[in-house]
């Protein structure tokens, strides 16, 4: 036995040890995710503790030391004080990075919540004043032809504006979804100097002003061709401004799409314009609606391009080729520059409308675009394995009733629906086997 | 021994493809004709008036076309300043949400929450300016004041005809400024600044963050060496974006300032100018001349945010999550 041999041998007869005196396994332990990001109790407590000190510390400087005033500057005093005192506080028991990373987290969350809260107050503030003219009915079903400044809100509405903006946007989306499509489309898949041209100057036109649209439009449709404002030449503005935002954001999209299975399709032998249809299309789906929906809620949601472009009317018109026609934002605009209450009260409803159309538009492009591509292939996997379970147990003759079947069963959610083809083969290839 | 060259590779496309790819190119033809006739329009339309005022366009700061005295000086620095305040204000603001919702928020309101921002994202701007009218101009007061009171030694902060010591000056000075148009703006575009940053955040390396975080950093270590620089190009890219937007907003500002033609450089006092609501104020009763001189206004917004998003993109190209911002 050499000098080398010992610790193998020794290491053998260990692990044999190991082995033998190993607990037998008891019961397999589902793993469980550690919960992370808790909060302990030192935190809560230097948090209040920051909290206390820098409101009493505050209340001291604002009354005895330097009676300045004003609330603002009592809320930006105490804030400041407010995190020194909390990094001291969390510095006793922590190294300095991570009194960095608590001061940081304090300050984001801070953000976030003084930008979720104004923009929420933003909107309550509206809605809350348009309250006074939202339950007439009448509000919804006249228009302001008949109604003057002085009329009380029993009188007039702005059913006019409504279908203005519903036509005007309608019109807009018609010609800005084939084209901005077709070219977002190009750009991704005809690459080369000229689309990166095309590209640039898209994304230049991003930040296009509004009014510079509804100039543009004014320039050529109103002063060149020499026609009148009407609701198609609001449209044509709208068009101009939302092109670039819908190009864009379907550009950024379609290049999200992995080329590996643009290749595939190619490789397995389709054309360009079917792996666009079947396969970077379908990919890309819920962001190119997120993309239509954004473009439309800014579209419909634009004044000033409309301003110079529609004119302005009381009364209804739906023909977009002649004669004014107004749209919501238009009319708020409109409304709120008489000084009549009951006029500003209108306008406020008149804009409670349009945020809940732009409300409604957003959950249409939710319900269309949060299906996923894998939720969707998953339902339709599904669909299949049913339909081809209940062919090859059946036979061709239950075909009828097994596309029922399958029907319902494409409706269940993963589990269900295997489930259920377990019991429907059971039960098909049971009477199948009766019928020989 | 002969060096291997690649060979060259040629393909032949059957008519689908061609017709395809020709359909698509028809399409970027046509936007590119309808972006560059924006350009060539106005600049049609607007030669009228800056070749009858030459260079004192650019120097004039009145507005009264029909007497031949009109020139941009007063409503661009007005527009640029309602732009710098909105964007100064809104960069924090966004930098903030965006990061919170990548980062801090729980999964289960993340989605809400991103919903929520593109939902503000869309509010009309009119909606903004009514807010910002009706129940904005009157609780800023305080805050201008306060301001002006304890930063009034800095130029832009200083307001003329206000003097707190005398109990019964007006505070009327300080509604209607570029201050109040520049926070309605802010809230304008901070949610499609922090849409575009939470995109380019949350598109970060999980590789490069887990790294981070095995070494031991902490939250915002990882924030700090992972997060932001890869995101830069989308911080830059969105915030030029706002800024593009700030400068063109129309109807809120239109709806808040009281317009003045001159500089005016004092953020909190009343009066502040811009192109846009120039436009929008004008163009009703303008002469032929007069609007053509309106369309050289309008002309040189369009190049100021025209030359903002070449900067922008410029700049974007060159950082890493550029092609995505």
């Amino acid at each position: 036995m050499t000098v080398f041999d010992t610790p193998i041998v020794n290491e053998e007869s260990a692990l044999a040890d190991a082995a033998a005196h190993e607990p037998p396994t008891q019961e397999i332990h589902h793993d469980v995710p550690r919960k992370i990001h808790v909060m302990r109790v030192s935190d809560v407590l230097s948090i209040s503790g920051a909290v206390a000190a820098a409101l009493a510390m505050t209340t001291l400087i604002f009354t005895m030391l330097a009676p300045v005033g004003g609330i603002v500057g009592f809320l930006v005093v105490a804030y400041i004080l407010f995190l020194v005192t909390y990094a001291i506080l969390v510095s006793f028991d922590e190294t300095w990075p991570i009194v960095r990373d608590r001061v940081f987290s304090v300050a984001v969350h801070t953000l976030a919540i003084i930008v979720f809260a104004t923009l929420v107050f933003v909107v309550a503030f509206s809605i809350s004043r348009g309250l006074d003219a939202l339950p007439h009915l009448n509000f919804f079903t006249e228009d302001m032809s008949l109604a003057g400044p002085l009329d009380p809100l029993t009188k007039g509405g702005v059913i006019h504006a409504i279908v203005g903006s519903l036509i005007q946007i309608g019109i807009a989306l018609a010609i800005t979804i084939p084209l901005g499509l077709t070219t977002a489309v190009f750009l991704n898949e005809v690459p080369g100097p000229f689309s990166r041209f095309v590209r640039t100057i898209v994304e230049a036109m991003t930040a296009l002003p509004s009014i510079v649209a509804g100039l543009f439009i004014y320039a050529t449709f109103i002063l060149i061709l020499g026609l009148d404002k009407s609701g198609f030449a609001a449209s044509l503005a709208i068009s101009v401004m939302m092109l670039p935002i819908m190009i864009r954001a379907s550009d950024v999209v379609l290049r999200l799409v992995p080329s590996t299975l643009k290749e595939a399709s190619i490789g397995l032998g389709a054309d360009n314009f079917r792996t666009m249809w079947k396969v970077t299309l379908p990919t890309a789906r819920s962001g190119l609606v997120t993309a239509i929906i954004l473009a439309t809620a800014r579209g419909i949601g634009e004044t000033s391009p409309v301003l110079l472009t529609s004119g302005f009317t009381a009364a209804f018109n739906a023909d977009p080729f002649h004669g004014p026609m107004v749209s919501l934002p238009l009319a708020v605009f409109q409304f709120v520059k008489s000084p009549e209450p009951s006029m500003i009260a209108r306008g406020f409803g008149t804009a409670a409308v349009l945020m809940l159309l732009v409300l409604i538009l957003f959950v249409i492009a939710r319900m269309i675009g949060g299906e996923t591509v894998a939720k969707r292939e998953k339902r339709a996997q599904t669909r299949r394995r049913l339909w081809g379970a209940i062919v090859s147990a059946a036979g061709p003759g239950s075909a009828l009733l097994g596309r029922g079947i399958a029907r319902i069963g494409s409706r269940l959610p993963g589990g269900q629906a295997r489930a259920a083809q377990e019991k429907l083969r059971s039960q098909i290839s049971h009477v199948a086997k009766e019928a020989k | 021994m002969t060096i291997d060259t690649p060979r060259k590779l040629t393909g032949v496309r059957d008519r689908v493809d061609l017709i395809y790819r020709g359909v698509t190119r028809s399409g970027g033809i046509i936007v590119l004709v309808i972006m560059l006739a924006i350009g060539v329009f106005l600049g049609l339309r607007a030669s009228q008036a800056i070749s009858a005022d030459g260079f004192e366009f650019f120097w004039q700061q009145a507005w009264e076309p029909d007497a031949g005295k009109f020139g941009i000086a007063a409503v661009l620095i007005g527009t640029i300043l309602i732009a710098i305040v909105a964007v100064s204000l809104a960069l924090p603001m966004a930098l903030g949400t965006s990061l919170y919702i990548s980062e801090y928020a729980p999964l289960r309101l993340k989605k809400t929450l991103i919903g929520l921002v593109d939902l503000m994202a869309a509010i009309p701007s009119v909606v903004y300016g009514l807010w910002g009218f009706f129940a904005l101009q009157g609780s800023i007061v305080p805050i201008a004041k306060w301001i002006s009171q304890n930063f009034g030694w800095i130029p832009i902060f200083a307001v003329d005809g206000y003097d707190p010591n005398d109990p019964l000056s007006t505070t009327t000075v300080f509604t209607s400024s570029t201050f109040v148009a520049g926070i309605v703006v802010a809230l304008m575009i901070t949610p499609i600044m922090t849409s575009i940053m939470r995109e380019v955040f949350s598109q970060s390396p999980i590789g490069e963050r887990e790294g981070a975080l095995g070494l031991g950093a902490t939250r915002w270590g990882m924030i700090r060496s992972v997060v932001l620089p890869f995101g830069v190009g989308g911080i830059i890219g969105g915030t030029m974006l706002g800024l593009g937007r700030a400068l063109g907003e129309t109807i809120a500002v239109y709806m808040i300032i009281s317009p003045v033609f001159v500089i005016q450089p004092h953020i909190l006092q009343n009066g502040a100018s811009s192109i846009s609501s120039l436009i929008a104020l004008k163009y009703g009763e303008a002469s032929a001349f007069g609007m053509s001189a309106l369309m050289a206004a309008g002309l040189t917004l369009f190049v100021v945010t025209l030359i903002v998003n070449f900067g922008a993109s410029a700049i974007v190209a060159r950082s890493r999550s550029g092609a995505s911002s």
